[in-house]
């Protein structure tokens, strides 16, 4: 397998959507090429890091503003008929 | 190498319940639904629009036309698919009003050359996101996935932050399983050969071995 090759299927190993086969040639690969292991494993911190990263969590106070606001709009929407949206 | 494992998804039994009370009029049932999933909707928003102010309207247009159109809701998807893919296109109709000079499609040719071979391969750090403060990497990790072209960024955003399966993805985002699969792929090494700037062991300078 060429590194090129383990790339292809990196994306399907990382989220475990791999045949048997395929899982072990590209752990046999990462088994002797370094690089590949690098990427493989500094890509799967990329995923956990912005997974874990909390990144525009919806502030309560705004949360509790828009919401108010999407209801009071629904219910304007209820009592006015489907029409006026 | 363990895979990676997707976020636990609450069960979605009762969610069409509330559905069916919502299309009945019901307020109170949407406003359960809005609970459940206005925090996602906000984020999705923000990493398309790149603008509070625009992913606070996102959220809330997003929401009224699912709740107008709830009738439209076929129950085949996820009620949460189908509000994703509300909000995606109501966020691409303001990133598109704001940038008007480039054109932003989640379907645009994104050049093919072979960007997907990495050129930073060091290693980092055992725990890279130590080395900074709560803010820095907040700004780190917000510039990189910006850098992101659009279309990449929300196939990441929804697999890999959000959590949707890969056929979720292509639903919500109107894209065939493949496009999803190669665009995820190519963000997710994007990304990753961005952050090894800021991530690598300090000890290895020259990464190219
Ligand atoms: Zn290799």
């Amino acid at each position: 397998m060429k590194c090129s090759e383990f790339l292809q299927e990196l994306t399907n190993y990382l989220d475990g959507v791999i045949d048997d086969r395929t899982k072990s040639e590209l752990e046999d690969h990462l088994a002797w090429c370094h690089n590949c292991y690098v990427v493989c494993d500094t890509t799967k911190k990329t995923i956990e890091i912005y997974r874990d990263s909390q990144l525009y969590e919806l502030p309560e106070d705004l949360r509790t503003r828009l919401r108010s606001a999407i209801v009071s709009k629904c219910q304007q929407h209820k009592k006015t008929g489907p029409q006026s949206v | 190498m363990s895979t990676i494992q997707p976020r636990v998804e609450q069960p979605v039994s009762d969610e069409l319940a509330l559905v069916q009370a919502a299309k009945g009029g019901d307020v109170a049932a949407f406003e359960e639904l809005v609970r459940r999933y206005d925090r996602n909707v906000f984020r999705i928003a923000q990493h398309i629009t790149q603008n509070r102010e625009d992913a606070e309207d996102v959220v809330q247009d997003a929401f009224l036309k699912a709740y107008t159109n709830l009738g439209q809701f076929q129950g085949q998807s996820k009620f949460y698919t189908w509000l994703v893919r509300i909000a995606v296109n109501e966020a691409l109709m303001k990133l598109r009003r704001r940038r008007p000079e480039r054109t932003v499609s989640l379907d645009e040719e994104v050049k093919t050359e072979d960007d997907s071979l990495p050129r930073e391969v060091a290693d980092w750090s055992p725990n890279p996101e130590q080395q900074y403060s709560q803010a820095e990497l907040r700004e780190i990790l917000t510039r990189t996935i910006q850098g992101l072209p659009p279309g990449f960024r929300t196939v990441f955003v929804l697999r890999d932050v959000e959590g949707l399966s890969t056929e979720e993805t292509a639903e919500a985002l109107d894209l065939s399983i493949p496009a999803v699969k190669s665009r995820l792929l190519r963000a997710r090494l994007q990304l990753r050969e961005r952050l090894s700037r800021f991530f690598q062991k300090p000890e290895s300078g020259d990464g190219n071995k």
